[in-house]
């Protein structure tokens, strides 16, 4: 069986009992993606699955079989992803260890909504926790980003 | 500056060559203060290319390094900006000095001549071929700092003052820049199974248990210490389960369910201690007597502690996001018995850090596997029950105060009481190690009595008791918690909070008393034109109605504070809605830091302090069960979340004022009293301890 990361056919064992998260992080050197809980509480470890968001932590790798996983490294292989750079943009993050997870909410929600209202991207990352309390400023990356990928103009920063 | 005069950081740490260095067409500032996700390396970066004319770019950062940078304690308490950018403000302008001095030298030439570009000197304009480069092997930088050195007026500044992004963050959106990933072939995974409760003594272990694992696992046990080491973090995981399950403990300490309530607090064993002795004037009229508390809080950061170590001939070298690698290494170095010189400690980022969390002990737990592992790069990741069930956690207080009102009106006489287990407890704090690992060790290193951070470094438990407003005969007296079943330590604000929280909002009830609104009062009573600027700047964006009406279910409350009551000053009002919850519809902030480094990271720190206050303001308490811990996940121990969190307005005044006034810890506590009194106001009726959960906000409905 295989699993597709960031566009990869990933080979693997069907009886393998590794979690996806430590695919990606220890076999494939994926470290973007990060390990917050464990429980599929806090998002920090969100990846897309076929472009809907997915915690890595609480399932076997094998569980995704035939199906595209994405990760941060996925998005920015051509270099910075409006997302990513709307973020660096807005300062959005203190210790920026929740920005992994929230970036995959992020492009799932702007893929679904190019024009989401401030409420709709608090939902969309409401599964996701941000300790430092960079909430208000990852919002309007996010709104800056949706900007961005409509080829709209950019709003001042905040 | 005289000599004997620098500040603490470069006195403790004079040689310059602990500073700065120069190399490859860089300039390499050594810092001991650590990257939290503060942006304090970049603020620093500022300060060194401010004063040495080069382009921030040219700045590298070596930041908490026992081998290779100055020994700053903890970075803690916002003094980073002000304790380690004074210091490397005169250290780089020394530096500057020395060079061009050197320049000139060589040139023949008067200093004054000189000027510099990008490194590069000048002379009347025309290029000179010298540079810092290439002359910085002809100075001897071994040398003590004079800590003379002229340094730039605000007027001349490039880089100070603007909103630079941060040096670490594109790293963090596109890869791996933290202590999680660091990894290598070879790399063997460990975790220290902790007691349940302090003291209790491992009765029961079956190594058979583990016996399907082959080679694949090893386990070792030193007195009460059981640790497991894996070639795989999935075998490590699996094993980890057993040992939870089948490691049998007895004794220890069993902590109540009660812990941390304010009846708990006050019943407590305590060392007093009357810290102001003022005595309230004899016409004053009857006491007015409120009590307000917080229970333990959770550091909580999003990432897991981790520590890395590895053991090559005899030398211990050790990776932490731990808030002081100094202390760190001296306190590893006796909890196992080696040679402190032998051991090297190096800072890794990790997650969010608002205090002492499990980053030593993680780091700890390493080393103590490194030495069974001699050559192997050996990490420890906790798990989130470790992380919210084990690491320390934020001191629980209890603050009872008592003002009588003059025939005017205004406070006369004021007692302020604090009862707290003490704020600090980290490895290296008055004389103990302060290990986990340490304490279950067999003959573990002697611990000193209990004892709270000192007042000339702010104090832990009494942080911000002493009131900014005019009140005659204060008196404030602080009974320390010297038991301590919880494992309690600093946490971001350590005292202030709590403090803050009680003193504004009682400040509120008094003004009810009196009939006045609660912005007038503050103005009518505190004289420092500084304070009354932000009180009166927040209250004005946030729109203040001095006209609003009690118990209508939505109001504005404000809270103020100088944290410490000598660095920043921040006054908050905070806009609720409060049905059977407690929702934020606004929170608006004015804030004088003094000299603003980078006027864009202030922001961001008040921003996430206010937003991490009134998370613990509404949400957050540690619970106690069975004697331990109880609260061990996010479910049990929520947080804010991006659908709760209101716009938040900060406006900064007076940045260009004389010296920087640390931010980091500035806002938690007035955002906590403007919450609070929003409260009150729209309840029409008071909660007094946090968090204001629903429970609270409920029972104070059904009451009325």
């Amino acid at each position: 069986m295989s699993l597709q990361v960031n566009g990869q056919a990933v080979a693997m064992d069907a009886n393998d009992p590794v979690m996806l998260i430590e695919l990606l992080r220890n076999r494939l050197g994926l470290k973007a993606t990060r390990l917050g809980c464990g429980l599929e509480q806090c998002g920090a470890c969100m990846v897309l699955v076929d472009g809907e968001p997915v915690p890595s932590c609480g399932r076997e790798a094998a569980a995704f079989a035939g199906r595209a996983v994405t990760t941060v490294e996925g998005i920015s292989a051509g270099g910075l992803h409006p997302l990513q750079q709307a973020l660096i943009d807005e300062q959005a993050g203190q210790c920026g260890f929740c920005l992994s997870g929230i970036m995959m909410s992020g492009l799932a929600l702007l893929a679904a909504n190019p024009d989401p209202s401030r409420a709709e991207i608090a939902l969309a990352l409401d599964r996701h926790l941000c300790r430092c309390g960079a909430q208000n400023r990852i919002i309007a990356a996010v709104e800056r980003a949706a900007s961005v990928l409509r080829g709209g103009g950019v709003h001042a920063a905040g | 500056m005289p000599p004997g005069d620098l500040p603490p950081s470069l006195a403790a740490n004079p040689r310059l060559d602990r500073w700065i260095r120069f190399a490859d067409r860089n300039v390499v500032i050594a810092t001991g203060k650590v990257e939290l996700g503060q942006g304090v390396l970049t603020a620093l970066a500022q300060i060194a290319a401010e004063e040495l004319d080069v382009p921030l770019a040219r700045i590298t950062m070596v930041s908490g390094d026992t081998d290779q940078g100055p020994n700053e304690g903890y970075t803690a308490g916002s003094q980073s900006v002000e304790a380690s950018g004074g210091a490397i403000r005169l250290v780089a302008a020394e530096a500057r000095g020395l060079l061009a001095a050197a320049a000139a030298s060589r040139l023949g030439a008067d200093v004054a001549d000189l000027a510099v570009e990008d490194g590069a000197f000048t002379r009347d304009g025309r290029p000179t071929n010298l540079d810092y480069w290439s002359l910085a092997e002809m100075i001897d930088w071994s040398r003590a700092a004079t800590g003379a050195a002229p340094v730039k007026g605000p007027g001349d500044y490039r880089f100070v003052g603007q909103s630079l992004p941060r040096l670490d963050l594109e790293a963090k959106v596109t890869g791996a820049p933290f202590i999680q990933d660091i990894a290598e072939p070879g790399m063997v995974f460990g975790w220290v199974m902790r007691p349940p409760r302090r003291g209790a003594t491992l009765e029961g272990f079956d190594p058979a248990s583990l016996g399907r694992f082959g080679d694949t696992i090893a386990w070792h046990r030193d007195g009460n210490v059981l640790a497991l080491t894996a070639r795989s973090e999935h075998a490590l995981g699996l094993a980890r389960n057993i040992l939870r399950a089948q490691a049998i403990w007895a004794g220890g300490e069993a902590v109540p369910d009660q812990a941390g309530s304010p009846d708990w607090l006050m019943g407590q064993v305590v060392s007093d201690r009357v810290i102001e002795t003022g005595e309230p004037p004899v016409a004053a009229g009857e006491p007015i007597v409120a009590t307000y508390s917080r229970p333990f809080l959770a550091h909580g950061s999003i990432g897991l502690s981790c520590g890395l170590a590895r053991l090559d001939a005899g030398h211990l070298t050790v990776f932490s996001h731990s808030q002081g690698v100094f202390p760190l290494r001296g306190a590893i170095a006796r909890a196992l018995r080696l040679d402190p010189a032998t051991v090297s400690v190096m800072h890794r980022q990790g997650a969010g850090c608002y205090g002492h969390n499990g980053a030593d002990d993680a780091a700890a737990d390493a080393a103590f596997l490194a030495l069974r592992h001699p050559g192997r790069l050996v990490r420890v990741e906790w798990t989130r029950d470790d992380e919210l069930g084990f690491s320390p956690v934020g001191a629980a207080m209890a603050v009872r105060l008592q003002a009588s009102l003059d025939a005017e009106g205004r406070p006369a006489g004021w007692t302020t009481e604090i009862w707290s287990p003490p704020h600090a407890a980290r490895p290296g704090t008055n004389g103990n190690v302060n290990l986990q690992l340490a304490e279950a060790l067999p003959d573990p290193p002697a611990a000193a009595p209990a004892a709270d951070i000192p007042d000339a470094a702010g104090g832990g438990g009494i942080r911000n008791a002493a009131i900014p407003y005019a009140v005659p005969g204060q008196r404030i007296i602080h009974h320390l918690i010297t038991a301590q079943p919880v494992r309690a330590s600093s946490l971001r604000t350590l005292g202030a909070f709590a403090n803050v929280f009680a003193i504004e909002c009682f400040l509120d009830e008094l003004a009810e008393a009196a009939g006045r609104d609660p912005l007038a009062y503050r103005l009518e009573l505190i004289g420092d034109p500084r304070a009354r600027a932000v009180i009166q700047a927040a209250a004005r964006t946030a729109g203040w109605r001095s006209d609003a009406e009690a118990g209508t279910g939505r109001a504005q409350g404000i809270g103020f504070s100088r944290y410490k009551n000598r660095a920043a000053y921040c006054a908050v009002v905070a806009e609720v809605e409060v049905g059977e919850e407690v929702r934020l519809s606004g929170i608006w902030s004015a804030v004088d830091a003094g000299l603003v480094i980078n006027p864009d990271g202030v922001r961001n720190q008040i921003e996430g302090g206010i937003l991490q206050g009134a998370s613990w303001t509404l949400k957050e308490q540690v619970r106690f069960a069975e004697g331990a811990i109880a609260s061990r996940t996010w479910d049990d121990y929520p947080i804010l979340r991006f659908s709760e969190v209101p716009p938040v307005t900060v406006e900064l005044l007076n940045v260009t004022a004389d010296r920087p006034l640390g931010v980091g810890e500035a806002s938690q506590g007035p955002v906590a009293a403007a919450i609070g009194n929003a409260v009150a106001r729209a309840l029409g009726s008071r909660i007094r301890h946090l968090p204001l959960s629903r429970e609270r906000i409920m029972a104070s409905l059904l009451a009325d």
